[in-house]
């Protein structure tokens, strides 16, 4: 069933929006959600759907390299995934047309890498044959609100405000779900201009920003190649293609055939959101370590949370619901762990608390540290009483003791060279 | 008397259909001997086309015969009536029909019709309430029809032989039909049963059997007049070419003895799920493909026995399926032409059943048998969980229930002796011609024999949207006619205007105006042309909700109704009113009203206790209504529904 479909995954590289998070040793892709490499939530969703003709294409030449690897040793029996790197400037839509060539399938599923997502892919591949659409868009419904409340109070106004501000503006035709109108919210100024030649042809259409963009297109090959190839200056797939074939839709005439856009949106019980910003990593660790848990594949233990058996915890340590502590971490005495995931291998000494926050693996914190809402790379050493507030720390660092931090972002700035354990 | 009743007995046996519905037609009691005898004429011994009725202009419309003064300027060429035949005599003919209703003799029994048994009675309690006397009236006329009949069609292969064991087991359920016609022959029914056992009757059927073997082996040698029909012949040919096969009487009799269970078991069809049956319905659900959960809150009561409407909701569960890998494994072909018909993207009979048919055709393609299985054992089990599958996106019509049972028959026909690409590639053409034949070749008959109705002048009325009648429109316009069409609609599907918008595209003249006027603009309305999901066999139109109600206006107006229907679509079944059978629309659909959106009365209405929606999706439209149906096979009355039910569709009967 899944030959139907061909499915480019782009993976991106080393973002700058996840600045210190990600670098050339760790690519996005591999970025840790839940103790498991973010490209394997996509991978295992498409998985899920028999998608097994898969190409991963990767920015960077040395991020490449680890994504390939990794997929190598984690999927070589499950998937037929090839990676392709492209180089580190280019846009979505490059990537796409580096692996151009490779696609022969009717149509092509495009999934953003940095999805974290449980909406079945055959939905969107079904819906995209049955209207024989030249483009499906998944949308999902936005949650406002819920991020923010997962974050201290004060900056989530602030976040929502923000997040409003660069929300999509998506044209739906309510009856039959076909997507007419996208303008992304970065390029948009204040007002919203809707063609009139839409508006003779739809005659209603709605104008939502409560959906989210979830950058999982099914495209039609031959209509999205040619788009492609006649606008070489396209850089991306959300802000370049996508319009444009939303846009040349109404040019031609009736609204029928392959050349029509449809959009499907996910149900509110699906869970859906893309890595894209610090606050996005944070808030889907979280969920991941919560309420989304079945994405993960761990089991639950009767505290909900989950604890790798290789595990070590002192006396009287707590750690609380919604948490996840990976393999071979050792805690000390009087610790206190509460919605955080605290990678693999990780040395925790006593009296530390660990809230809201991402500890990644081999990072060492020593006593009486205290993490709030903050991410912590690998092989980041704390030393002492270090207290650190809404801070992100990047790989290999080192704290001083007693230091206090608030809002930071902490990286080096000279790379050294890491010993990564993702592979394991 | 006696030898005289026993030759017509033998005769009789031969059309059992048409006494399976002939007598609950409304229709016959105008004078359905009349009808019959008309079409007895022209079903001369070598004419394709034994119902053919030739039109003859200028002649009163049949039931306006009995209620008014017939219309003079009555342009409809109508099928010709002989005249009344002389008032029978009753007492004489009393016994008479026994002969073939409840034969006295083993003998003929064994000749007896197959499933029309369990119609019959089923009928028998559908048309309680008429009269005694009026029973007897059609039966004796049915038998003069029976009568009629028989001259031309002689020897007939009894090709029910095979039946007769259900024939028997059935015969106790079944009350006798004629009340007057002998129940010491039913008695001594009884009596024999009673005091024979199983072994003894099995016998006795064997014997009977073997009799009938050598009467029809003789027959077929001194057949002096050629079969009246094609089908007959081959039909004939083939049952003598298979005998020589298995030379052994002994194995042909075997073979004969084990057909009747295989037989029982198709014949009696399991009775259609009543989804007010909690029971059945559970059970139905536990083997469900796709899972239920829409149980809809307020039911009509009257209509609790239907399928309810399947919401948009399980739209989405049934398309985050389509690529899991999971056990019912249904073809994505199949799989997007169910939602399809779940969105309602894929609506009206024929254009359903093309869908389907490419679906399982590209289903075969790619179907390969699993080790160890028989390629026709497998793939009936697989095609039935299809159709199971398409069944819960929308109840499937009848034409598709038509067309999967003659491919079902296809695949249980085919031999073993063929390789599996053999076999795929019988089974695509067999797919290939159905769509051909019963569907688009068959559609061009029918406009070529509906044009010749509209003449310059007519005003041709229409409801909904039928995709025959348009073809015989756009047809009747592009040959140069001049008429204009009033295309009546209804909410809330409004498929008028998409036949309003393609006629208005090739220049036709159009009156577009909704089913409450139509009181008002059958006045100018010279002909009523209407489509139909099926014809059941006593003449009765099952078709698109409305329809009925425009068929009666044009039936008060005294204007012709003509219906266009492919024969695949006609059904055995006898239906009376619309409430048995039916399929439930969207009750949403009634809420609101386009481009009035302060009409907010129902909105909400699943949450009030004294309110319930009902949004019919058919209606049955009695045969008295219908002037005519137009076939590719001919224009005939509603009466010879069961004609060619019995003339044409042999195939998958058998």
């Amino acid at each position: 069933m899944g030959d139907e479909y061909q499915v480019v995954v782009v993976a991106g590289g080393s973002s700058k929006d996840l600045f210190p998070l990600v670098s050339k040793d760790v690519p996005k892709a591999l970025l840790p959600i839940g103790n498991r490499p973010l490209l394997s939530y996509v991978l295992d969703l498409l998985e899920d759907s028999n998608l097994n003709n898969v190409s991963v294409v990767v920015a960077g030449h040395e991020s490449g390299v680890r994504v390939g690897s990794w997929i190598a040793e984690a999927y070589h029996d499950r998937l037929q995934v090839e990676v392709s790197t492209v180089s580190e400037e280019s846009g979505t839509a490059d990537a796409l047309r580096s692996v151009a060539h490779r696609l022969s399938s009717e149509n092509v599923l495009v999934v953003s890498g940095d999805m974290v997502c449980d909406v079945p892919l055959g939905a969107i591949a079904s819906s995209h044959k049955r209207q024989r659409a030249g483009l499906t868009a998944l949308l999902c419904p936005r949650t406002p609100g819920e991020g923010c409340e997962a974050s201290a109070g004060g900056v989530g106004t602030k976040e929502k405000a923000k997040q409003l501000a660069a929300a999509d503006v998506i044209g739906l035709d309510s009856a039959r779900h076909r997507l007419l109108y996208v303008a992304s919210g970065s390029q948009l100024g204040k007002e919203v201009k809707v063609p009139l030649c839409l508006m003779r042809e739809a005659g209603q259409v709605e104008l939502h920003t409560d959906l989210l963009d979830a950058h999982l297109y099914a495209f039609n090959r031959e209509l999205m190649l040619e788009a492609l190839e006649r606008n070489e200056k396209f850089k991306s797939i959300k802000r370049d293609l996508v319009p444009h074939i939303v846009r040349s839709q109404l040019k031609h005439g009736r609204v029928e055939g392959t050349l029509s856009c449809s959009a499907y949106v996910a149900g509110k019980a699906r869970y859906c959101a893309r890595v894209n910003t610090i606050e996005a990593y944070g808030d889907i660790n979280r969920d991941v370590a919560g309420d989304a848990i079945y994405l993960t594949g761990y089991t639950v233990s009767g505290m909900n949370n989950v604890i790798h058996p290789s595990a070590q915890t002192g006396a009287k340590t707590a750690i609380g619901p919604q948490c996840i502590i990976g393999e071979g971490s050792e805690l000390g005495e009087k610790c206190s762990v509460k919605r955080s995931v605290v990678g693999r291998h990780c040395r925790i000494g006593s009296n530390v608390k660990v809230i809201n926050s991402v500890v990644m693996n081999h990072v060492t914190l020593e006593d009486g540290c205290l993490v709030q809402n903050s991410v912590i790379c690998s092989n980041v050493y704390l030393q002492e009483r270090v207290t650190l507030k809404d801070c992100q720390v990047g790989c290999g660092y080192v704290i001083g003791v007693g230091a206090e931090h608030r809002s930071e972002a902490l990286a080096k700035k000279e790379k050294m060279p890491i010993n990564y354990q993702f592979l394991q | 008397m006696e030898s005289g009743g026993g030759a017509r007995r033998g005769r009789m046996v031969i059309d059992p259909k048409v006494r399976q519905v002939g007598f609950v037609t409304p229709g016959e009691q105008d004078g359905p001997a009349g009808v019959s005898s008309s079409s007895a004429q022209v079903n001369a011994p070598d004419s394709p086309a034994p119902v053919m009725i030739p039109p003859a202009p200028r002649v009163a419309v049949p039931a306006a015969a009995d209620h008014s003064p017939p219309k003079p300027a009555a342009p409809v060429p109508i099928p010709p009536r002989s005249p009344p035949l002389p008032p029978r005599n009753f007492d004489a003919e009393d016994e008479m029909p026994l002969g073939s209703y409840n034969p006295g003799g083993e003998g003929v029994l064994a000749g007896s019709p197959n499933s029309s048994y369990g119609k019959a009675s089923s009928e028998k309690a559908e048309i309680g309430d008429l009269s005694p006397t009026m029973v007897a009236e059609l039966n004796s006329s049915m038998m003069e029809m029976s009568l009629e009949r028989s001259k031309y069609e002689l020897p007939v292969p009894e090709k029910e032989n095979e039946s007769t064991a259900d024939v028997i087991s059935e015969r106790v359920e079944v009350p006798a039909i004629n009340n007057n016609e002998g129940p010491e022959n039913d008695a001594r029914q009884r009596k024999l049963k009673d005091r024979t056992s199983k072994a003894e009757r099995r016998a006795l059927q064997e014997s009977q059997r073997a009799a009938k073997e050598a009467a029809r082996a003789s027959a077929a040698v001194a057949k002096a007049k050629p079969p009246p029909q094609k089908k007959d012949g081959s039909n004939e040919k083939k049952g003598v070419d298979k005998k020589p096969v298995d030379k052994s009487g002994e194995k042909d009799k075997k073979k004969e003895v084990v057909v009747p269970e295989k037989d029982k078991r198709k014949d009696a069809p399991a009775p259609r799920l009543q989804f007010d049956d909690e029971q059945k319905v559970a059970k139905a659900r536990r083997r469900a493909i796709v899972e239920q959960t829409t149980e809809t809150k307020h039911r009509v009561e009257l209509f609790r026995h239907l399928p309810q409407f399947v919401p948009p909701t399980q739209l989405q569960a049934l398309e985050e399926k389509y690529l899991q890998n999971d056990t019912m494994h249904i073809h994505p072909a199949v799989y997007q032409v169910g939602l399809k018909y779940l969105t309602w993207d894929i609506v009206g009979g024929n254009a359903r059943c093309v869908a389907m048919l490419e679906a399982f055709k590209e289903m075969i393609r790619d179907y390969t048998t699993p080790p160890q299985k028989v390629m026709s054992r497998d793939l009936t089990a697989k095609i039935n969980s299809h159709v199971s599958f398409l069944s819960t996106c929308r109840p499937l019509s009848i034409s598709m229930g038509n067309a999967i049972r003659s491919f079902k028959l296809k695949i249980g026909k085919l031999r073993d002796t063929l390789t599996e690409a053999e076999a795929k590639s019988s089974l695509v053409s067999h797919l290939e011609t159905f769509a051909q034949e019963k569907i688009i070749l068959a559609d061009k008959e029918i406009v070529k024999h509906a044009v010749t109705k509209i003449i310059d002048g007519d005003v041709v009325l229409t409801h909904g949207f039928s995709c025959v009648v348009e073809m015989v429109l756009s047809h009747a316009h592009s040959i140069g006619k001049k008429f204009r069409v009033v295309v009546v609609d209804s909410r809330p599907r409004l498929e008028g205007r998409i036949l309003l918008r393609s006629l208005l595209a090739q220049g036709l003249k159009c009156t577009y105006t909704h089913i409450n006027a139509v009181t008002y603009i059958m006045q100018e309305v010279t002909k009523v042309f209407l489509g139909a999901a099926s014809i059941l066999a006593n003449g009765t139109v099952y078709s698109r909700v409305g329809t009925a109600a425009a068929a009666m206006v044009a039936h008060g107006y005294r204007v012709p109704v003509m219906i266009c229907c492919e024969t695949y679509k006609f059904h055995e079944r006898v239906q009376l009113d619309s409430i048995c059978s039916n399929e439930l629309g969207d009750p949403d659909a009634l809420v609101g009203v386009a481009g009035r959106k302060e009409f907010r009365e129902l909105v909400g209405w699943d949450e009030s206790e004294h309110l319930r929606l009902l949004n019919l999706t058919y209606d049955a439209t009695p045969a008295d209504y219908v002037s005519m149906i137009i076939t590719e096979h001919g224009m005939v009355p509603p009466t010879s529904v069961p004609v060619i039910l019995r003339e044409y569709r042999k195939e998958p009967i058998l």
